[in-house]
C-alpha cells in the first residue's frame, strides 16, 4: 500500500488517504503517537516573529487556507454566465448565518453597479400620491432587523429526473440565510398612501433584466422588507446593493435587487417570470402558477461527496440544514439507512419562521457504509416528502420546488455520492 | 396643500369601501412627477393595460429579428445552444422534456410584449420601438405557425389573440393537492423492507470538477498588486475602460484562459491575428470569404469593424449594431491585447 500522503490538501489525495484509515488501520482515538510531533516539539516560525500588522486588511477576506470555499457555477446549466447562477458552498459552512461573499448569486442581466447618490425608488399605480424616495429617505424610516432564507425555485431542481450533481453546493446551493436590516414595505406604501382596492403590487428593480414579479398586497403588508444591510453591513452588489426586496419564505426571484419600483396594481402583471419561468408544469401538462412559498425542505450538508469523512469509525458530526417557507422549522429527523428507520436530530437552536435551522446527530461511527438522508417537519406539520412523493404527484417536469428527502451514500472509504433510492 | 390638510382628507377617505390607506406619514420622498412615471412605467399586464398604440408584422419582424435576436434565438426563433428557443413545442407539455417556448407554453400575448419591450435585446435593453415590438411578437407568433406573415398586429387586435396554452394554468393548489397528505407523524422504525441504490450522480459525471481552481480560488490582498509591464506595452488604464466597454461583448464572447466558443469566437489573441481562424468556431460565410482573402485584425480593421459589424461585413453572424464611439473601440481593443492566444 501506498504511503498515506499527508500534506496535500487536494481532495482526491485526502481520499486516498481517508481510505487507508478506514481500513482500520488507525481509526482516529486509537491512534498512539509513535514518535513526538515536530509541530510541538519544534519551534514554529509563527511562534517565533511577528504576524501582520493591523494595517495589512483594511477589509479581511477569509483565511488563505479557506481558498476552495467559495461559489461555483455549473457551466452547462445556462446560456453564459451573465444570465445564470451560482451556488453557495454549504458542505463547509456551518452555524445559519451564510457570509455575504460566497452566498449565492443569480442574475438575469448581470450584477449591476448602482452607487447610493445614483439610487431611486418609485411607488406609483393606485396610490395617492407617487412618491419617489432616495436612498437617504429610506434610512429616515423606522428600520427592522430579520434573518431570513432566500431560496431560488430552482434549487434542487436538476435532481428532478434523478441524481445528477454530486455534492451539496449543487443540489442545495441555490439558498442563502442573512440578517437584513430594513424598512417594512407597509410604510412606504402607507406614506404614497395606496388604495385598499388595489389587490397586487408589481415590484421591479433597476438591472436592464428589469426583473418583476406581481406580489399580493396581504403579503407586501405583511412582512416583506425594502433592506439595505446583511449581515451588519451593506448589501454587496451581487445582492441588490443598495437596496433590494426581501420576500420572507417565497422564491428568491421575487426577491427583487437593485429595486427601482413599487407599483399599486388592480391585476398581476402576468411578467415572463411569474408565467415561462417559475410555473410548475405537471404530469398531465396542466402547470401551477403563484407557487410562491418554498416549503419544508432539509439536506445534510456533512459528510456529503464534497465533505466526506476523513477521520475514520468514531465520533463523527452528521450536521446539515433545514427550513420552510410556511413558517419555523420544528423537528428534523435523520436516518442513516435510506429511509428504513429515523432518529430525530438535535436542532443547534429552537427554528425560526422562515429562516434556516442548523441540525445536528452526533453518532459514534462504525465505519460501515450509511445512505444518509434528513428530513424536515414545520410549524404547520408538514413533512419533507421524498422524491417519489413528489414524482408521484408532479411527474418530472416541474423543475421548480424540488424540496425532496436528499440521500448520501456514505461508503466505508468515508467518500460520500449523491444517489437515489427505492 | 400642506401635508395636514392632506391627512386630514385621508381621513375622510378611510370610510369609503376603497380608498387611500390612513396611516402616520413621514413626510419622506417627494412625489413623482409625471414624466419620471412615464419614464418607468412600461409594463403590460395580462389585460392589455398599458399596450402602446403601434403595429407590425412579420415580415417586417423578420428582418428586426436576424439582426437583434437571431444571434441567440436563431433565425427561426429555434435557439441556439441554451438560449431561449421561442419557436416550435405545440402539444408537447405533458411529454418528457416538453419544449415550452412563447407559443407552446405562454399563456398571455402580453407576456411577450411586456418582456421584449422592456428587457430585451439582451445586452442593449429597451432600445425597441413599440412598432418593432408588436412586429417582433408578430415574427415570433409566424415562427410558431400562429399566424400568417402579412397579419398586421396592433394595439387593435392585439388582446384578441388566445393563446395556444392560456388554459394551461392553474393557481397553486399545493395546499389541498399535496400538504394535506404530507403531513402527520412519519414513519420512524420498520418504514421500508429493503432499500437499494436505483441511481448515482457519479454514473451521469456531470458535476464541475473541483480539483480544478477557479481563477479566484486564492483569497487576494485588498491592495492591489501592480502588474509587470507586458512586453508589448499594453496602456493599463485603458485596457481597464475597455474592460468596461467589453461588458457589451461579453454575452457573446468570452476571453482568458477558460474562455470557450459562445455565439461568438473566443476573442485571446485576436488582435494581429487572422480573422476567422479560431478552432471550433463556425463562421458565416462572410466572414470564411475574408478570412480566406487573408484579413488580419489590426487594429485598424478591427475598430473598423466594431465601428458597424454589418456594414463592415455584410452577412456577419455578428449582430451587435456596433461601437460608434472612436474611444470605446481603442479601450477594447487595449483590453483585448491583454489576452494572450
Amino acid at each position: 500500500m501506498s504511503k498515506i500522503e499527508t500534506s496535500k490538501q487536494s481532495r482526491r489525495a485526502f481520499l486516498s488517504g481517508a481510505a487507508a484509515v478506514g481500513a482500520g488501520a488507525m481509526a482516529s482515538g486509537e491512534a498512539l503517537a509513535q514518535t513526538a510531533d515536530p509541530l510541538i516539539t519544534q519551534p514554529q516560525e509563527w511562534a517565533q516573529g511577528f504576524g501582520d500588522g493591523v494595517d495589512a486588511t483594511s477589509y479581511g477576506l477569509p483565511s488563505q487556507y479557506e481558498g476552495d470555499i467559495i461559489r461555483r457555477n455549473v457551466e452547462w446549466l445556462t446560456a453564459d454566465q451573465i444570465s445564470s447562477i451560482n451556488f453557495t458552498p454549504i458542505h463547509a459552512l456551518d452555524g445559519t448565518i451564510t457570509p455575504q461573499g460566497c452566498a449565492f448569486e443569480r442574475h438575469h442581466s448581470g450584477a449591476i453597479d448602482l452607487s447610493k447618490s445614483d439610487y431611486r425608488l418609485m411607488i406609483n399605480g393606485l396610490v395617492d400620491t407617487p412618491l419617489v424616495f432616495t436612498y437617504e429617505d429610506l434610512e429616515r424610516f423606522p428600520r427592522e432587523n430579520h434573518v431570513y432564507f432566500c431560496e431560488c425555485a430552482a434549487n434542487t431542481g436538476m435532481e428532478w429526473a434523478g441524481a445528477q450533481l454530486n455534492g451539496a453546493q449543487f443540489t442545495h446551493g441555490m439558498i442563502h440565510n442573512m440578517e437584513y436590516t430594513g424598512v417594512p414595505l407597509r410604510l412606504l406604501l402607507e406614506e404614497a398612501g395606496y388604495d385598499t382596492a388595489g389587490k397586487w403590487v408589481f415590484v421591479e428593480g433597476a438591472d436592464a433584466s428589469s426583473n418583476g414579479r406581481s406580489i399580493p398586497m396581504d403579503k407586501a403588508l405583511d412582512d416583506v422588507l425594502v433592506a439595505f444591510k446583511a449581515n451588519g453591513e451593506a448589501l454587496r452588489k451581487e445582492h441588490g446593493y443598495p437596496v433590494r426586496l426581501v420576500v420572507p419564505g417565497w422564491e428568491g426571484n421575487m426577491w427583487i435587487k437593485w429595486i427601482r419600483r413599487i407599483e399599486v396594481t388592480n391585476f398581476p402583471v402576468e411578467s415572463r417570470e411569474e408565467t415561462s419561468k417559475y410555473t410548475d408544469t405537471l404530469e398531465n401538462g396542466v402547470s401551477r402558477k403563484w407557487t410562491w412559498a418554498m416549503d419544508a425542505k432539509s439536506v445534510v450538508t456533512s459528510p456529503s461527496p464534497q465533505a466526506p469523512v476523513k477521520h475514520g469509525k468514531g465520533p463523527l458530526v452528521i450536521t446539515g440544514l433545514a427550513w420552510s417557507g410556511n413558517g419555523a422549522i420544528k423537528r428534523v429527523d435523520v436516518s442513516k439507512d435510506g429511509g428504513k428507520t429515523w432518529e430525530t436530530a438535535r436542532l443547534a437552536k429552537p427554528g425560526e419562521k422562515m429562516a434556516l435551522t442548523r441540525f445536528y446527530l452526533d453518532i459514534d461511527w462504525d465505519g460501515s457504509e450509511m445512505l444518509l438522508q434528513s428530513r424536515a417537519i414545520d410549524e404547520t406539520g408538514y413533512v419533507q416528502p421524498t422524491k417519489t412523493q413528489l414524482r408521484d404527484l408532479r411527474g418530472l417536469n416541474s423543475i421548480y420546488h424540488n424540496n425532496c428527502i436528499q440521500t448520501w451514500w456514505v461508503r466505508e472509504s468515508g467518500e460520500a455520492e449523491n444517489v437515489e433510492v427505492s | 396643500m400642506s401635508k395636514y390638510l392632506k391627512s386630514i382628507t385621508l381621513a375622510f377617505a378611510v370610510f369609503a369601501i376603497t380608498g387611500p390607506a390612513f396611516a402616520e406619514k413621514f413626510g419622506l420622498g417627494r412625489p413623482a412627477l409625471l414624466a419620471e412615471v412615464a419614464a418607468w412605467d412600461w409594463d403590460i399586464n395580462a389585460l392589455g393595460e398599458g399596450l402602446p398604440s403601434g403595429s407590425g408584422d412579420a415580415l417586417v419582424g423578420e428582418e428586426i429579428f436576424a439582426e437583434k435576436c437571431a444571434a441567440c434565438h436563431g433565425d427561426f426563433a429555434e435557439g441556439i445552444d441554451n438560449w431561449p428557443k421561442l419557436a416550435g413545442g405545440a402539444d408537447t407539455l405533458d411529454h418528457e422534456d416538453p419544449l415550452k417556448t412563447v407559443g407552446s407554453y405562454w399563456p398571455h400575448l402580453t407576456t411577450a410584449y411586456d418582456y421584449i419591450k422592456r428587457s430585451m435585446p439582451y445586452g442593449n435593453a429597451g432600445s425597441l420601438t413599440d412598432d418593432e415590438v408588436y412586429a417582433i411578437v408578430a415574427y415570433i407568433l409566424y415562427s410558431n405557425n400562429l399566424i400568417d406573415d402579412d397579419f398586421l398586429l396592433s394595439d387593435d387586435n392585439f388582446m384578441e389573440f388566445e393563446m395556444p396554452n392560456k388554459a394551461g394554468f392553474v393557481v397553486d393548489d399545493r395546499a389541498e393537492a399535496e400538504y394535506v397528505i404530507w403531513s402527520g407523524a412519519p414513519c420512524m422504525e420498520y418504514c421500508k423492507d429493503s432499500v437499494e441504490i436505483t441511481m448515482r450522480a457519479l454514473v451521469l459525471d456531470v458535476t464541475p470538477d473541483l480539483d480544478v481552481a477557479p481563477e479566484a480560488v486564492t483569497p487576494v490582498s485588498v491592495v492591489a498588486e501592480v502588474p509587470e509591464p507586458e512586453a508589448a506595452a499594453i496602456d493599463l488604464e485603458l485596457a481597464a475602460a475597455g474592460e468596461k466597454v467589453f461588458k457589451k461583448c461579453k454575452s457573446c464572447h468570452q476571453v482568458g484562459e477558460r474562455a470557450k466558443n459562445k455565439s461568438g469566437p473566443i476573442l485571446n489573441g485576436v488582435v494581429h491575428h487572422a480573422a476567422g481562424s479560431v478552432d471550433g468556431f463556425k463562421y458565416s460565410k462572410a466572414m470564411k470569404a475574408v478570412a480566406e482573402g487573408g484579413l488580419i485584425w489590426t487594429e485598424y480593421e478591427l475598430a473598423a469593424f466594431l465601428t458597424k459589424p454589418k456594414a463592415y461585413l455584410k452577412g456577419t453572424k455578428m449582430s451587435f449594431t456596433g461601437l460608434r464611439n472612436e474611444a470605446d473601440q481603442l479601450a477594447v481593443i487595449e483590453y483585448l491585447k491583454t489576452f494572450a492566444n
